[in-house]
């Protein structure tokens, strides 16, 4: 699965950390069109640090980052969401006080035709048409379950070529959890690639192509999802259970 | 998906009433023709009142672009009415120029003034931003107050009245009429801005600057343009502040003054430009109504002004919540 199509991400060799904390000692990875590649791992191994390193939040202290093609490598955060790389953070970000809509609207922001905003709203009510019939709503009071797809609508407003998921299932009920992966996996089935990080391991290999472990800040392991779901001894060793 | 798509979140109180369109102009309408005719109407002491809260309406206003619509905090406002001031007591005093042309070089030297205090302070956090804001406005009233160009402690005095299209601006009245269209101006900018696209930067950056950023929009630019036009608002209020006195010293633009505009926009309710005004027109002449009082009148200001925060916290004007 590798091989098949561009890769859209590459990392070669990056190191980052926080203050005189290295986090990530060397990470080599790539993300191929179309595909969902899962980024499995303990607590502290170095996920979330990975995908902001990759969104620009945090900066790169040695290696490289290419998106598309090009070298993102140190570039602010805005300018890399503009590039068509959205990163939806642990914790949603929802805009209390805000509408449902007007939450949405924040992620076509950059988008400056207003043809294409309302096709993408209409087709991000289609996704979660609970989103659309709360569009009035404060979004801040919304359930933890709907704030997450409208985390991932405003996303999907900005019409990403690669998507960043930190834990989407992060604090859900679950059935929601369930419901979070379906909406993943058909988002990826309508053609977005998908770097989703994720607690439950089991759930995130059944539905990704791809698997990287990762263990104190470097790369452990990485395979078809199909073939680390099969490994026991992996998934006892580094997926916990 | 319109730019100025606001009114989603329910509104309370007299939010609705307001909305309405048409009401919205009989109510501006009457209250501009009650500023035309006031003049007529009152003898120059209130004249003098009004012109003293009008200009207090272009500087809240230009604060609320900080405060309000970017969320940053601003105890050093005075500082950019006081640049305005200055650049216009220098350059027509030391140097012998023409009041409209040294007004483009007082706009010019806000946008430095917020370029300066915007550029460093940008990445601090709200209670350091009021430490840093605090500081350059002392600084600048400072300078203002041991410089020899500045006129030190006594300040500069004999600024000449300007014309404009062969219209001598020379009476409290006249420059009470002044007072009134750079309001207008003021209020019409304020509007303008909120709803364009800068202004819905503001609003995202204001309430989550991460998921702003996470969306492609530069959070420093946005937080620069809010200072730099809240500065240039302070001082084009400052350059007719000057030349209405005719004299400045460093004293009228004290730490007070800051608080009082601050004021003026958390009682009025901060982002919204009616509150704004209103909350300038309350901090002006509240304490000119209660002259009566005698020495009384700040305590009972005060008191009053404590119990408006207390019952409505977010400021007098009605809005949207936690908008």
């Amino acid at each position: 699965m590798s091989t098949s199509g561009n890769a859209v991400l590459k990392l070669k060799g990056i190191e980052a950390g926080y203050g005189r904390i290295q986090a990530l000692m060397g990470i080599d990875l790539e993300v191929h069109e179309g595909q969902i590649v899962t980024l499995l791992g303990a607590n502290g191994a170095g996920k979330s640090t990975t995908l902001k390193t990759i969104s620009g939040l945090v900066r790169a202290r040695a290696g490289s980052v290419e998106f598309m093609g090009e070298d993102i490598t140190g570039k602010n955060a805005h300018q890399i969401a503009r590039s068509g790389l959205v990163h939806v953070p642990e914790g949603r970000h929802i805009l209390r006080g805000l509408s449902v809509k007007e939450n949405l609207e924040l992620g076509a922001f950059t988008v400056s035709d207003a043809k294409l905003r309302q096709t993408r709203m209409q087709e991000v009510f289609d996704l979660f048409p609970i989103l659309g019939k709360r569009q009035h709503q404060d979004g801040s009071l919304l359930s933890g379950g709907e704030q997450q797809m409208l985390a991932m609508g405003r996303a999907l407003m900005h019409g990403p070529k690669l998507l960043l998921l930190d834990e989407p299932s992060m604090g859900l009920a679950p059935k929601l959890v369930l419901e979070t992966m379906r909406i993943v996996k058909r988002l990826n089935e309508a053609g977005t690639t998908i770097l989703l990080v994720e607690q439950n391991a089991r759930l995130a290999l059944r539905l990704a192509h791809y698997g990287y472990v990762l263990e104190s800040g470097a790369i452990r392991m990485k395979d078809e999802a199909a073939r680390l779901q099969a490994d026991k001894s992996i998934v006892q060793a580094y997926l916990g259970e | 998906m319109t730019s100025n798509s606001n009114g989603a979140v329910p509104t309370h109180g007299l939010g609705p009433f307001l909305q309405d369109a048409r009401l919205r102009w009989v109510v501006a309408i009457a209250i501009l023709a009650f500023l035309v005719v006031a003049p007529m109407i009152f003898g120059s002491y209130i004249t003098v009142i009004l012109t003293n809260a009008l200009l207090y309406v272009v500087l809240c206003l230009g604060l609320n672009i900080v405060v309000g619509y970017a969320g940053l905090l601003d105890l050093g406002y005075a500082a950019f009415f006081a640049v305005g001031a200055y650049t216009i007591g220098v350059l027509t005093i030391q140097f012998g120029f023409n009041f409209w042309v040294a007004f483009p070089f007082a706009v010019l030297a806000a946008v430095l003034a917020g370029v300066i205090i915007g550029g460093p302070t940008l990445r601090l956090r709200s209670d350091y931003l009021a430490i840093v804001t605090l500081g350059f406005g002392e600084i600048v009233r400072f300078s203002a107050r041991n410089l020899e160009i500045t006129g030190r402690a006594s300040g500069i005095s004999g600024i000449q009245d300007p014309s404009l299209f062969g219209w001598q601006i020379r009476t409290q009245t006249d420059y009470y009429y002044v007072f009134v269209v750079l309001a207008i101006i003021a209020v019409i900018a304020s509007f303008r801005l909120a709803n364009s696209r800068l202004g819905r930067a503001w609003l995202y950056v204001r309430h989550d600057e991460d998921a702003a950023e996470a969306m492609g929009i530069n959070r420093v630019q946005v937080k620069l343009a809010a200072y730099v036009i809240g500065a240039i608002f302070g001082a084009v209020g400052g350059a007719f502040f000057a030349a209405n006195l005719g004299a400045i010293s460093p004293e009228s633009f004290s730490f007070e003054q800051s608080v009082l505009v601050l004021m003026a926009v958390i009682l009025g309710g901060m982002g919204k430009i009616p509150g704004v005004i209103l909350g300038a027109f309350i901090i002006i002449l509240g304490p000119e109504l209660l002259r009566d009082l005698g020495e009384f009148r700040l305590l009972v200001f005060a008191v009053g002004l404590l119990l408006i925060m207390l019952f409505r916290p977010s400021g007098i004007w009605p809005g949207r919540r936690g908008a």
